[in-house]
């Protein structure tokens, strides 16, 4: 349970390597966390990630497979973490960046990556928010733009994003009532391992940011609009659905303020 | 054909919270009407389990629990009056509020009354609730001669504390939090009273030593005492009242027309919507200094009513509403005498947290009763109400929390929000012998809360 001062006791992070996530898990409280639960493919930066989290004493960090693009196997992954307690928060954060050339060049590239961003992410999703309705309780974080790192903005594979975030926002709506909620999270650039060697263009930067809260703000006004339910009872986190936050710099940044609104 | 989605709530779910109105969680909840209904949906119960539920002013998660079966008690509340043996039976889901409208005027009084007088007998024994005269009769569960209980495999127990082979069920379902099974009925004994009037002596002290001694030396001389602290002055200034039930002969002509009238008032509500912060560190300083003024400087022998007397809040319907949508939680701690200084800590610390609280209450404890998880020992307790939505307040409580476990004292289960499982494991240290006696009750693990799942009991 997350208690009544927001302490939660246990988190999932699937990209359990996502620097967005290990900075996000940081910035929760931790004074009751006792099980973190880091899922995705055996690397070297998962361990990493896990024996940091561990030396911050949180009593039982976890690493175990995850593959997005095995999606026969999510249903098993998800009760398998969910059986052996609640979860409180979920943390989904995976997604590869496709290269556009070799994309168009390979058609099987495409749908790789396009398995993984979408299909995989609506499977699991579609999985834990299972879990999280039986539970009655918990807050599933989708980072919508997980590849949004500095990929060109005309990669036409980022269609697959925003086919996710349109499905995240059906998954929250869906949750209204259940105790459980869904917040997205919509970053603009961000600088991680992910988008090093990438073009970094200053205008580009610029106009995409401006272009990206704008978009945001309009989804959100559009929210408010359409929940009469949030509108009466302004803290979102009160009665599930989904909230957003939009954040921009650093994966520190975005993970302070995700863990502020959880 | 359409296939019904499994995200989508039904028509059986609710959010529900405690009285402080934090992290709330869905549930399904029924309404039983007989009690052969709860033994089958026991024997029937999925892999969240059930909990019994009642009118739901436990502060923080102990009437909620995620994803499971919750019985709302409340609509079976019969109950009846043995005038002979000075006892009441009643259905769990009966309040104390709809017992005392009936046996008051028939001169019998509730042996034990929280603050509230909305809460059911079944709530009252699963918290082992305490009153005013803790220090003189001990706590709710302690005037319990014997209750029906639907154990984990969905069989009927009859407990008893002096039948030796179901007395430590009893024990451990008095303060269990409903944990060891479904409360259906229980059978409690009544204070005979000879008018519905109250006799109260009140003092104004000037500070908290002031209080705290006249607590120490004169309680003993009354069967009902509390202080009123004022949690915003640094020198923990208070009311004292203390009181009894009046004799016949302490009415006035006009009162003996009719000494056992017995009338709730009428109630205000409270705004339906309050936006968090309005109750801010002015608000709560006016309200504060107006309670203190409010009191006589000293007055003796003031004859009161019992609502005013015992339950002065539930004159304002829905009063935790104040707090705004983050809602709040109580603070309730009881330490052993010698720990007393802690009392002041608390509220200087809560002061600096700039977390102010409504309404702080202290009261001296008596002995402790034998239930392994009932809250009250000997000693001071002190509850304090403070909004949730304080970012500073996390740590402060926790540091309190250290304070409180290292001086041998414990938090009310049917307060807490937000301590933690080895806080609980520290401060109830015959934890392991109730959760011998609840394994036993429960094998399957049956009946689960979130104050259960988070606190690991």
């Amino acid at each position: 349970m997350i208690d009544a001062v927001g302490e939660p006791q246990s988190v999932l992070v699937l990209g359990g390597s996502s620097e967005i996530a290990l900075a996000t898990v940081e910035a929760l409280p931790r004074t009751r966390l006792r099980r973190v639960v880091l899922a995705g493919r055996p690397s070297a930066e998962i361990d990493r990630a896990a024996a940091h989290l561990g030396a911050l004493g949180i009593p039982s960090v976890e690493t175990t497979l995850f593959d997005a693009a095995d999606t026969g196997s999510h249903g098993a992954f998800v009760d398998g973490v969910f059986d052996d307690g609640d979860v409180d928060i979920v943390l989904l954060c995976f997604g590869v960046l496709g290269d556009q050339a070799e994309a168009e060049a390979d058609p099987t590239k495409a749908v790789e990556v396009a398995t993984v961003n979408y299909t995989g992410a609506v499977s699991v999703g579609l999985n834990i928010a299972q879990r999280l309705r039986r539970q009655g309780h918990g807050k599933l974080v989708v980072l919508s733009s997980v590849a949004g790192t500095r990929a060109p903005v005309e990669l036409r594979l980022r269609v697959d994003e925003s086919r996710f975030d349109a499905f995240a926002q059906g998954l929250g709506d869906a949750l209204v009532g259940s105790g459980a909620s869904v917040l997205i999270v919509r970053p603009g650039m961000v600088r991680t391992r992910m988008s090093d060697g990438l073009p970094e263009r200053a205008h580009d930067d610029r106009s995409r940011s401006s272009r990206l809260s704008d978009r945001a703000g309009a989804a959100q006004r559009q929210e408010r609009h359409l929940r009469t339910r949030s509108v009466a009872v302004p803290d979102d986190r009160r009665e599930g659905g989904t909230s957003t936050v939009v954040s921009t710099l650093t994966p520190v940044a975005i993970g302070y303020a995700v863990g502020r609104w959880l | 054909m359409t296939v019904e989605s499994p995200l989508m709530a039904t028509d059986d779910d609710r959010l529900l919270t405690g009285w402080g109105r934090t992290a709330p969680s869905r549930a399904t909840v029924r309404s039983p009407s007989t009690y052969d209904e709860i033994a089958a949906a026991i024997q029937e119960a999925g892999p969240r389990g059930v909990l019994a539920r009642g009118l739901g002013r436990s502060y923080g998660d102990a009437a909620q629990s995620g994803g499971a079966t919750v019985f709302d008690m409340t609509g079976l509340h019969r109950f009846e009056l043995d005038i002979d043996s000075g006892t009441v039976t009643a259905d769990a889901g009966a309040s104390i509020d709809e017992i005392l409208r009936a046996i008051v005027p028939a001169g019998f009084f509730v042996p034990v009354t929280a603050g509230t007088r909305f809460v059911t007998v079944g709530g009252a024994i699963a918290a082992d609730i305490h009153g005013k005269n803790h220090h003189v009769e001990g706590s709710f569960g302690s005037h319990v001669v014997s209750m029906r209980v639907v154990d984990g495999t969905g069989h009927e127990l009859v407990l008893s504390p002096t039948d030796e082979t179901t007395k430590d069920m009893f024990w451990a379902t008095v303060g269990g939090m409903g944990l060891t099974g479904v409360i259906v009925e229980a059978t409690f004994r009544l204070l005979a009273i000879e008018t519905s009037s109250m006799s109260v002596d009140t003092v104004r002290c000037h500070d908290l030593d002031d209080v705290m001694a006249r607590m120490i030396e004169g309680d003993d001389d009354y069967r009902y005492s509390v202080a009123w602290i004022d949690s915003v002055a640094p020198s923990g200034r208070g009311v004292l009242t203390r009181g009894d039930h009046a004799r016949r002969e302490q009415l006035t002509r006009k009162q003996m027309d009719a000494p056992l009238a017995y009338a709730t008032p009428a109630l205000p509500s409270a705004p339906a919507f309050i936006p968090n912060g309005l109750l801010n560190s002015a608000s709560v300083r006016a309200f504060n200094e107006a309670w203190f003024r409010k009191h006589p400087k000293s007055r003796s022998n003031e004859i009161h009513s019992i609502p005013g007397f015992f339950h002065p809040l539930d004159g304002v319907r829905d009063w935790n509403r104040v707090y705004g949508p983050q809602g709040f939680l109580q603070y309730q701690f009881v330490v052993p005498d010698e720990a007393g200084w802690i009392v002041e800590r608390t509220l200087s610390r809560l002061r600096d947290a700039g977390a102010p609280s409504f309404l702080t209450v202290l009261k001296r404890f008596g002995p402790a009763n034998p239930a392994p998880l009932s809250f009250p020992h000997a000693g001071w307790t002190l509850a304090a109400d403070v909004p949730a939505g304080n970012e500073a307040l996390a740590p402060i409580l926790d540091e309190l929390d250290e304070l409180v476990a290292e001086a041998g004292g414990r938090l009310y289960f049917a307060k807490d929000s937000r301590q933690s499982p080895s806080m609980v494991a520290r401060t109830y240290p015959r934890l392991a012998e109730w959760h011998s006696v609840r394994d036993q009750m429960d094998p399957r693990g049956v009946f689960t809360s979130d104050l259960g799942r988070r606190l690991s009991l």
